[in-house]
């Protein structure tokens, strides 16, 4: 048996616009098989570093291989074998949710059983609906339906569940496993990282343009050095704290500060936890509030840039 | 290696329903049929118009002329009750003052007024025609009433023929416009509205063919022109009696050549543009000065004749003279090949500039 050529490598990849540079050489390898998550905050270059890969954006300098294949060489039999959800398309109000996907179907040699998709993605009830009458959850779904038609090898979805509800997020999320469990290779972009955790084999951190971290979302986490983070904000008087000192304290890795609110990377929190009051109560300040959490991919964000994910 | 997951026949075996080539003129048909206003505008708005024309513009018999006569002197009573005899004058009595006024806002054509010694003053507008023919009419009542004999004798048959009226001419004209708006607007809007929303985008993601696209929206106009042209052409004929003197299979050449050069039109003019606004302004600044120039309403003629190579140059222009010709005049191929040639020029220029510069993203 052959070895088989990893669904994505991509090397050097640049793309500036007009007033930024959007790519800022950037290499990634998927593994075939694999479910990779390109994971940032927003104008990351996630969005274009994707729409390149997809060959429908141009890069400045930098090297793609898709499934092997290039897109100058190759491009009409790569098209059969890509499945993509582009991050904004408002597909045809006017059709309904069958005629949608049996007019994307059409355009593959081979591919799955209309039907069977609009089952699989959970639309089963609306398959006579206008797409312009669907939610948006549902219109989502129907992008997925789009995106999965023509039995792709590698999918390619950009912020798939961006925008919907906890439950429909779920949904979406099963979709994405079982077809990672039956073969097909997946790129996908978010900025949630519960998703990245649940969903990705891997993981590229993106910021302004290129990879700052990459590996398993249990690697990456792991690479803090820490499992717990401690976020407490203090009575008058915080600022007296020190972050040195902080650091410091018995099971403390990193300290930070943001308008007054603190945040501690800690490894054991049954150790730090008696030190940090300890601390607090030598300098005669009053705990306000306080909150731990198992360190997650966006504390590894915050603690690679200084700056929180969401609002990077 | 990802197992097959119900793969299903290959294209070669592909019930024609399933082929993208139909399934994209489908939607072509989908979306149309399922917008109340294009239909509207497409379907029953031309015939709407050519019926509120050809009321408007009917061949009614001369009405009579209505003119005034300045009463309250013995002359004028007498020279009023000799006009009202004539039954082409509708008289109607009128103190000068008044007269004056009547005839400036135009209720009368013509104001007739008894001088001293028997003489006769006509007032009218010599820039209207209505003033000149009541001049003419009122004359002749007066002149006949004195006694005047015409030293030659004349006679005179009436008739109304088909295809010289009002109607005759506009209906070719709508015929053009309908196909030149078809084209503009069906590919015009259709395509910027699919990459304003990154429609474009993704199905050229696809494997679709490119080509393929841009076809169904041909196919589509084909269909539609049918329909369009059958339902003016159909109004026309059946209302008021519009003729087709030449041949019929001529008559739909010519509008399938204007189809297909106005749908490269629309295709160039959407070639680029990325929002509704932006084409609605090309659209309009493309049709506009054809709906003036190129004779729908009025004939081109009309224009100087320094505006003439350019007039006779649009593809609008080039149309409605060939659907007029083979409608009115029965003029065959050869006669109607010189406006086909630029028709189709226009055809060919428009779409191999819009294919060049086409933004599929
Ligand atoms: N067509 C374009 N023209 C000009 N600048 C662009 C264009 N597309 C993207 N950019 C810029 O490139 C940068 C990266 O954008 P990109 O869409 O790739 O980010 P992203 O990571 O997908 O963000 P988001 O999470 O918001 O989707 C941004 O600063 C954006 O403003
Ligand atoms: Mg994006």
């Amino acid at each position: 048996m052959t070895l088989a050529p990893p669904a994505l490598r991509v090397a050097g990849l640049r793309k500036a616009y007009d007033d930024v540079v959007a790519v800022d050489g950037l290499d990634l390898t998927v593994n075939a098989g694999e479910c990779f998550g390109l994971l940032g905050p927003n104008g990351a270059g996630k969005t274009t570093t994707i729409e390149i890969c997809e060959g429908l954006t141009a890069p400045d300098s930098g090297t793609v291989e898709v499934l092997g294949m290039t897109w100058a060489s190759d491009e009409r039999a790569l098209r059969e074998r890509l499945g993509i959800q582009l991050q904004e398309t408002q597909l045809a109000e006017k059709l309904t949710v069958g005629e949608t996907v049996q007019l994307f179907r059409s355009f593959y040699t081979t591919g799955r059983d209309v039907q069977e998709v609009i089952d699989v993605v959970q639309l089963g009830e609306k398959v006579h609906a206008r797409v312009g009458k669907l939610s948006g959850g549902q219109k989502q779904r129907l992008a997925l339906a789009c995106a999965i038609v023509g039995d792709p090898e590698l999918l390619f979805l950009d912020e798939p569940t961006t925008g919907l509800d906890p439950q429909s997020r779920r949904q979406l999320w099963d979709l994405i496993v079982e077809l990672r469990a039956s073969g097909r290779s997946i790129v996908l972009t978010t900025h949630y990282m519960d998703e990245a955790e649940r969903l990705c084999d891997r993981v590229a951190i993106v910021d302004h343009g290129r990879v700052i971290a990459l590996g398993s979302p249990r690697e990456l986490i792991a690479s803090l050095g820490a499992e717990h983070v401690v976020e407490f904000t203090t009575g008058a008087g915080g600022h007296a704290l020190d972050r040195d000192e902080l650091r410091a304290l018995d099971g403390v890795k990193a300290a930070r500060e943001q308008d007054g609110r603190w945040t501690l990377e800690v490894v054991e929190l049954a150790r730090a936890m008696p030190a940090l009051l300890g601390e607090l109560g030598r300098r005669g300040l009053r705990l306000g509030e306080l909150a731990t959490h198992s360190a997650t991919l966006e504390d590894v964000f915050v603690s690679l840039t200084g700056r929180q994910l969401r609002d990077a | 290696m990802p197992e097959p997951m119900m793969r299903e026949a290959t294209s070669a075996r592909r019930p024609w329903r399933q082929r993208s080539l139909v399934q994209l003129t489908l939607v072509r048909f989908r979306e149309f049929l399922r917008e109340p206003e294009a239909v509207f505008w497409t379907f029953v708005f031309p015939v709407l118009l050519a019926v509120g024309l050809g009321i408007a513009f009917r061949n009614k018999p001369a009405d009579a002329v209505v003119v005034g006569v300045v009463t309250g002197t013995a002359s004028g009573d007498s020279l009023a009750t000799r006009l009202a005899a004539s039954p082409a004058l509708r008289v109607e009595r009128m103190s000068d003052t008044t007269a004056a006024r009547a005839l400036r806002t135009g209720e009368v054509a013509l104001v007739a007024t008894a001088g001293a010694a028997g003489g006769i003053e006509y007032r009218f507008d010599d820039t209207r025609p209505e003033g000149r023919s009541a001049r003419f009419t009122v004359d002749e009542a007066v002149q006949r009433g004195a006694g005047r004999t015409d030293p030659v004798r004349v006679s005179e048959r009436r008739v109304q023929e088909k295809g010289s009226r009002y109607i005759d001419f506009v209906v070719p004209g709508l015929l053009g416009m309908n196909i030149m708006a078809g084209g503009i607007w069906g590919l015009g809007f259709a395509i910027v509205e699919a990459r304003r929303r990154n429609l474009l985008k993704r199905l050229v993601s696809t494997p679709m063919p490119r080509a393929e696209y841009l076809a169904s929206f041909l196919f589509s106009r084909f269909v539609f022109l049918l329909l369009e042209v059958g339902m003016i052409l159909g109004c026309s004929m059946l209302l008021f009696g519009v003729p087709v003197r030449g041949s019929l299979l001529q008559l739909l050449a010519v509008c399938f050549i204007a189809a297909l050069s106005f749908g490269g039109l629309g295709l160039l003019i959407a070639s680029r543009a990325k929002t509704t606004e932006g084409v609605s302004g090309l659209m309009n600044l493309a049709m506009m000065p054809m709906w003036v120039l190129s004779g729908v309403f009025f004939s081109s003629s009309n224009f100087p004749a320094v505006a003439q190579p350019f007039i006779q140059a649009l593809p609008l222009t080039a149309t409605n003279n060939a659907l007029r010709a083979t409608m009115l005049q029965g003029a065959g191929w050869a006669a109607v090949m010189p406006s086909l040639a630029i028709v189709a020029a226009w055809g060919i220029g428009c779409f191999v500039v819009a294919l060049r510069i086409f933004r599929w993203r």
